[in-house]
């Protein structure tokens, strides 16, 4: 395993295969937790470290598991680990758990990390598996970030809960955008990123499911 | 407790308001048929995990809840994660061998899905905002049914137009999921005019 695949498998998936832009994972909580920056960081931080340390684990064990029953010993470790990562939020950031409400505990069942356990670190040695769930964990951080920087700024006008634009409650000129702040915004923020992504990366577009024929075709007997 | 019905299901949906299982939403609606399949073993499994784990929050987890065995200040309420996966894979896996004894058919219909419900961020999250919003037993029963019916609606009702939008002419980058999640968003703000419905 050369130096160079393995950089690949940490530069890969944050913008050629993106989990939630292109392999369509995680999407739960990358839409709930981004109305601000700040608890968008905190997800971010918690499932890169759940996704890179659980990628290692399975990995370093994946030889001594049988198939039929992986899946549990894959959610067995998933789950004891974001116990410890609640129980550190719930220590030492006790108003960022609250905020955060059970979508700590969602990361057991986001569908990053047991995909990338169950895709990757069953067949790959630990090295590979820790950069793949690194690089995975901050391709998702990316676009949570890109959200929770769209919906804070327009949706109050702040940074981390430093105001930015002056609103017009306290004399400015900028009027929040309340709907930022409601859950269709974070819906329509993705659909225009993956827009914009599959439209600089032509090579993601679907193939649509169904043709118009072309006049050409339909004139031929 | 109709209130409650009624706010779970609309004001409240778990998939448009609180963005639950939106990987299977999206991967799931392509076909209205399978749609409803999903839709229904989703709101068997939501409406017996609910309460199933309400129980054991109540019963082994909270604080005290041991006293009776002479341990009064055991608290085990840091185990909620993985005793409530536990529970879930065990129930999902119960109902498809019943299904499988007793309604071969229902099976053939349902069975591909409920594996699938296992590991899904509904059913967990059902649970544990019962448990974060202190419902009672029989709260905790009328919302494991509703909040599941409120995930299949929306999802049957976002199937039903994704199969329309199959035929639309739309832009290459927004071909398939791009799409998929605008309609999302124009669906939830449909559902967002529901807040403060009240049934008389």
């Amino acid at each position: 395993m050369t130096a160079q695949a393995n950089l690949r498998h940490l530069v890969a998936p944050i913008l050629d295969a993106n989990p939630i832009t292109l392999q369509i994972l995680g999407i739960c909580s990358a839409l709930a937790v981004t109305t601000s920056l700040a608890t968008s960081l905190t997800m971010s931080v918690a499932l890169t470290v759940v996704l890179a340390s659980s990628s290692t684990l399975i990995s370093l064990i994946r030889n001594h598991v049988a198939s039929s029953i992986r899946l549990i010993v894959q959610i067995t470790i998933i789950a004891s680990l974001v116990i410890v990562t609640d129980q550190i939020l719930k220590a030492y950031a006790y108003e960022m758990s609250q905020r955060l409400s059970i979508f700590v505990g969602l990361i057991i069942t986001n569908c990053v990390v047991l995909g990338r356990a169950e895709g990757f670190a069953m067949r790959n040695p630990p090295l590979p598996s820790f950069l793949d769930g690194l690089g995975n964990g901050l391709g998702y951080s990316l676009i949570l970030m890109i959200v929770g920087f769209i919906r804070e700024l327009f949706g109050t006008g702040a940074l981390f809960g430093w105001p930015l634009l002056a609103t017009v409650a306290q004399g400015g000129w900028f009027q929040p955008l309340g709907l930022m702040l409601l859950a269709p915004s974070a819906f329509f923020i993705i659909g225009f990123l993956i827009w914009t992504i599959r439209t600089l990366k032509p090579e993601q577009v679907e193939e649509p499911e169904f043709r118009v024929p072309s006049s050409g075709a339909r004139a031929a007997p | 407790m109709i209130d409650l019905f009624q706010r779970s299901i609309f004001e409240q949906n778990l998939a448009l308001v609180y963005f639950l299982g939106m990987c299977t939403f999206l991967a799931i609606s392509r076909k209205l048929e399978t749609a409803i399949g999903l839709g229904l073993a989703l709101i068997v499994v939501q409406a017996i995990t609910v309460p199933a784990n309400h129980l054991i929050q109540v019963w082994l987890l909270n604080e005290g809840a041991w006293a009776w065995a002479g341990l009064p200040e055991v608290e085990l309420t840091f185990l909620r994660f993985i005793v409530f996966i536990g529970l879930i894979a065990a129930v999902v896996q119960i109902i498809e061998m019943v299904l499988d004894r007793h309604f071969p058919a229902l099976h053939g219909a349902l069975g591909i899905f409920l594996p699938l419900l296992a590991v899904q961020c509904v059913i967990l999250g059902g649970s544990l905002f019962m448990v974060e919003r202190r419902y009672d037993f029989a709260e905790s029963v009328v919302y494991g049914l509703s909040g599941g019916i409120g995930w299949a609606l929306a999802l049957v009702a976002f199937a039903a137009i994704r199969e329309r939008l199959a035929y639309a002419d739309m832009p290459a980058g927004l071909q398939g999921l791009g799409s998929a999640f605008i309609v999302t968003g124009l669906m939830s703000m449909g559902f967002s005019a529901f807040v403060g419905v009240r049934l008389p």
